[in-house]
């Protein structure tokens, strides 16, 4: 049990998938324009992270395991993960029309987010239990959560200041997320163990 | 010949994939540690490019349309494989430094969206250009950074320490705030002497038509 409670807590502050891991950083940057957006995208990458962990973890244990097929590895997730996403937008669309509606538009774009890959790689790096795996593949997207609502915030204050024309955009966004990402790393420390 | 060279100084400059078309944000700023690491990514970044790029224009005839993102992220998955049995084998430490952005090179936007772009309807050489030249524009931005990063945060370049004695260097800009940081300065800084704006595109890590600018989805919508 401790051990699960350390998972969810390192994850989310210490080790935050967007601001000390750099994963997702594309859609971090890109959709984080918004709090609806951001909150939409997160939604879909906490669910789509979560199964991806399970789907991915039994992949690992009874197919490429016994097989020895380790060196598969990143061919066949990324492959189950693209899989995955369609079915689970297939499914959404069809039973739960009023999530699709919310967090359907999203789901496409979640197939090229790193952070899915990498928490499925790192479940199996790690030497994740199965239990385990699925609590860090939710942290993983609750952190990428977290990180994606904070930012859209700053974002929308962002938006009313008067920038040099050469930092409008990008630039400003990234400074931006440096002061984040320095405020994050007063967590370290905090699990140590 | 002159188209070749335009399709590489169109990678390498105009369109570079760091700074213009701010994409593969994660191991541009996760990589660049060092300038050496940051080279290493560069160089294995590169290679998946060209060969997907090859391969996928290759194919553009036979895969069928509606499948098309499927193949490519086989076809990127497997040469990404490649790379990765082949550092495991002969640079063991690179690939130790590297970690897990070596199999994320798989969900580099970068090699998504040149094959979606260019690879899809151009020739086989032509794609192999345009390989090259953003595989090189990607590593000249990357080692630029990676060179910055080190000064500043290790007081080196690619190794070689020059800050020694009473100085001590800037330690948090080999920590994760320092990577946004200095990429932010130096993309801001690049704006300026070129005169331009580096606009934020609403598709994220989308890999559909990021280079025109303008996402499918919302076009759709």
């Amino acid at each position: 049990m401790k051990d699960i409670i350390i998972i969810v807590f390192a994850t989310i502050f210490v080790e935050n998938f967007v601001l000390s891991k750099f994963l997702g950083i594309c859609s971090f940057l890109g959709v984080s324009k918004n709090l609806s957006d951001s909150i939409g995208m997160s939604g879909a990458v906490v669910f789509v992270m979560t199964i991806a962990s399970a789907v991915t973890w039994l992949v690992q244990e009874y197919i490429l395991d016994p097989l020895s097929m380790q060196y598969l590895q990143t061919i066949t997730f990324i492959l189950v993960i693209a899989a995955l996403v369609q079915v689970v937008e297939i499914f959404m669309k069809k039973s739960l029309p009023r999530l699709y509606k919310a967090l359907g538009i999203y789901l496409p774009l979640i197939t090229t987010n790193c952070a899915v890959l990498a928490v499925a790689i790192l479940n199996i790096q790690r030497d994740y239990t199965f239990l385990e795996s699925i609590v860090f593949g939710f942290s993983g997207g609750v952190s990428y959560m977290v990180a994606l609502v904070i930012f859209a915030g700053i974002r929308e204050r962002l938006e009313l200041c008067d920038i040099p024309e050469c930092f409008k955009g990008f630039p400003i966004s990234l400074v931006a997320a440096a002061f984040v990402s320095l405020a994050f790393m007063g967590f370290s420390g905090l699990f140590a163990g | 010949m002159k188209k070749s060279f335009k399709i590489l100084q169109n990678g390498v400059l105009n369109e570079n994939p760091t700074f213009r078309m701010v994409l593969g944000m994660c191991p541009t700023l996760a990589v660049t540690t060092s300038a050496e690491n940051a080279l290493g990514m560069g160089l294995a970044t590169t290679f998946v490019l060209i060969g997907s790029n090859v391969f996928i224009s290759m194919l553009r005839k036979i895969i069928p349309d509606k499948i098309r993102i499927p193949a490519y992220i086989t076809v990127i998955a497997g040469f990404v494989t490649i790379i990765e049995l082949m550092l495991k084998a002969y640079l063991p430490e690179l690939n130790e430094s590297l970690g897990l952005f070596i199999p994320l090179i798989v969900v580099n936007c970068i090699i998504m969206a040149r094959a979606e772009a260019y690879a899809n309807k151009n020739t086989v050489w032509d794609s192999f250009v345009d390989g090259l030249g953003m595989g090189i524009g990607f590593t000249l931005s990357l080692t630029l950074i990676g060179t910055v990063r080190e000064i500043l945060g290790a007081g080196s370049i690619f190794g070689h320490t020059f800050i020694k004695g009473e100085m001590q260097p800037i330690l948090i800009f080999l920590l994760p705030p320092g990577g946004f940081m200095i990429l932010g300065f130096l993309m801001g800084l690049i704006n300026k002497i070129t005169d331009r704006t580096t606009p934020i595109r609403n598709c994220g890590s989308c890999p559909m038509n990021c280079v025109e600018r303008v996402c499918e989805k919302e076009v759709e919508a």
